[in-house]
């Protein structure tokens, strides 16, 4: 279908030139022996793509500026449809890049010691009376916590109400919401990153995405923004340990018939969380005392 | 106390929290002397298979059948009945705000409002609704979030997080299981520049909204105790929760003789503003 065609996760994550199919890559290996087959795989290392992580993340081709790159602790693209996910120690700086204009990059949080605690949306949007994420917003657990805050933002295109998108979604909107297939749902993709954790279903609140915006209109409509172009950013910071979830899909209002989704690049660097000293730490009083409850916490753990 | 309500119905929870003994606790508020009560009726024509009262400050739950209509009436008015929904068969797949919200394309929820769970399918759908808008955005009130709203005095608090996890408990669930919900009869605007928050309530003594469960649905309801935001206009009140079965042979059996049964006389009438 016209859809699938224009997906831009159709591709095999560049891992084989376009329209080259399995016959041609049969020729292109001698694995008729352990030797042979030993051979062929380790010629195929040191190669670059377009999509996949960067070790050591020191030596990523994109670090961004005005980061020493021997600070970096991550540094990855994740493809269209793509996910990734990472433990963060507390105090990391964790930065998105849409160089493209097309990513959506959907985030699911989790206190890293205990995953019982995690993103809450309703208390991220209501505690801070702001339903827009933007500069200095945090990400609260349902645990009166700060997970995150929100420490840079060049778009300004964000989401809190929609959430991702699900099989039954991707399958109406697009025909497909295989994890594997052209159009993957981001729940399908959370799915898989929450097991590699030990999470499953349960496990999987509500999350935001950054880079493609939505406003509520007068009447309660759910405008769509779209992106701010390409080139923005966002940075976190960790506040506390993390489980980061990323899924880099579709907008589940994205109004393209197509699947379009670009590369999301993902780097974080080592950091100190927000400290008292900092406006950022009492700049509400709602937030000052998500501070003080969250270093109430990571002191009580010896953190 | 102003009431429509009969001997028939049965009060299957006390209507104010505390007990016969003297105690130091210090539970929530309740309602005050004086405070109009409107016991209401179901929205939806049925025979009454459920019909139960949710004192002040306390949680409820129940399995609602597939057809079945769910009935609440915000009894003394402005009382937030926050509320999450599970597949009773298999409460991993559960009420889901952002799916709700986008599959409709609004933020708010009015009649014909599809709840929708985490994995995008039907779990009820609003079929009558008395007030202009319902909330979804709002959240839950809860002893950790008190702390940053309202300062960490009111820590010792209860509210609708305890709740639903007493509740959730009762019924295998647990912290795992509490998701953004529902709050019914909850006043939440989004204003232009992205300020939100809970204001003056829109409903009034007597209220409903009425939710047809699209298949087996794990009602879960929390009274909402909180006492520093207008979400119960400070005077948390009960809730009466009525579920009919409105298919046409349970209507049959439930207007046949005997006469003068008291739920049939209550579920007459439509109500003054349904939309």
């Amino acid at each position: 279908m016209t859809t699938a065609e224009s997906s831009t996760a159709g591709a095999p994550h560049g891992r084989y030139p376009a329209g080259q199919g399995s016959a041609r890559a049969r020729d292109l290996h001698l694995t008729d022996s352990v030797r042979s087959a030993r051979q062929d795989a380790r010629a195929q290392g040191g190669q670059s793509g377009q999509w996949m992580p960067y070790l050591p993340a020191s030596g990523s081709p994109y670090c961004p500026p005005e980061v020493d790159p021997s600070a970096l602790v991550w540094a990855e693209t994740v493809a269209p449809g793509g996910y990734t996910h990472k433990v963060l120690a507390r105090g990391t700086r964790l930065r998105f890049d849409d160089p493209t204009g097309d990513a959506c990059a959907h985030l699911l949080l989790f206190n890293a010691l205990e995953p019982i605690e995690r993103l809450n949306v309703a208390d991220t949007q209501k505690i801070p009376w702001q339903a827009y994420l933007g500069q200095n917003h945090p990400l609260l657990s349902g645990d009166g916590r700060v997970l995150a805050v929100v420490s840079g933002d060049s778009s300004g295109r964000h989401d809190a109400f929609c959430g991702t998108t699900t099989d039954a979604w991707n399958e109406r909107k697009y025909g497909d919401a295989r994890p594997e297939g052209p159009s993957p749902s981001g729940r399908g993709l959370f799915l898989k990153a929450a097991a590699k954790h030990g999470l499953s279903r349960r496990d999987l609140p509500p999350g935001v995405s950054f880079f493609q915006g939505v406003r509520v209109e007068s009447d309660g409509t759910l405008g769509w923004q779209g992106s701010a172009g390409p080139g923005t950013h966002v940075e976190l910071i960790a506040e506390m340990p993390l489980l980061v979830l990323v899924a880099n899909v579709a907008h589940p209002l994205d109004p393209r018939p197509g699947y379009v989704v670009g590369p999301l690049r993902v780097h974080a660097w080592r950091g100190a969380p927000t400290g008292p000293g900092e406006p950022r730490f009492t700049a509400t009083p709602e937030l000052h005392r998500a501070y003080l409850n969250t270093v109430d916490y990571c002191e009580a753990r010896g953190l | 106390m102003a009431t429509t309500r009969t001997g028939n119905t049965p009060v299957t929870r006390p209507t104010v929290p505390g007990g016969p003994v003297a105690s130091t606790v210090p539970v929530g508020a309740v309602y005050a002397e004086g405070t109009r009560l409107e016991w209401g009726a179901s929205l939806v024509e049925g025979s009454v298979v459920l019909d139960e009262t949710v004192a002040p400050n306390a949680p409820w739950s129940a399995v609602v059948r597939q057809g079945h209509v769910l009935t609440i009436v915000d009894v003394g008015g402005n009382q937030s009945a926050d509320c999450l929904l599970y597949s009773a068969d298999d409460p991993e797949e559960r009420y889901s705000v952002p799916d709700t919200l986008s599959w409709q394309g609004n933020a708010y929820v009015r009649t014909g409002t599809v709840l929708r769970s985490n994995e995008g399918r039907p779990l009820m759908t609003v079929v009558a609704n008395e007030i202009d808008r319902q909330d979804t955005i709002g959240g839950a009130c809860g002893k950790e979030s008190n702390t940053l709203r309202y300062g960490h005095h009111v820590m010792f608090q209860h509210g609708c997080r305890e709740n639903f996890l007493a509740e959730a408990g009762r019924r295998g669930l647990g912290v795992r299981d509490l998701v953004s919900n529902l709050n019914w009869f909850m006043n939440v605007p989004v204003e232009a520049d992205g300020a939100l928050g809970i204001v003056d309530g829109m409903s009034a003594p007597g209220r409903r909204v009425a939710v047809r469960a699209e298949r087996d649905v794990l009602v879960l309801v929390s009274n909402c105790p909180q006492m520093n935001n207008p979400c119960n206009d400070f005077n948390p009140t009960p809730l009466r929760m009525l579920v009919v079965d409105p298919t046409p042979a349970a209507r049959e059996t439930r207007l046949a003789p005997p006469v003068g049964d008291a739920r049939s006389a209550a579920a007459a009438g439509t109500p003054e503003g349904a939309s």
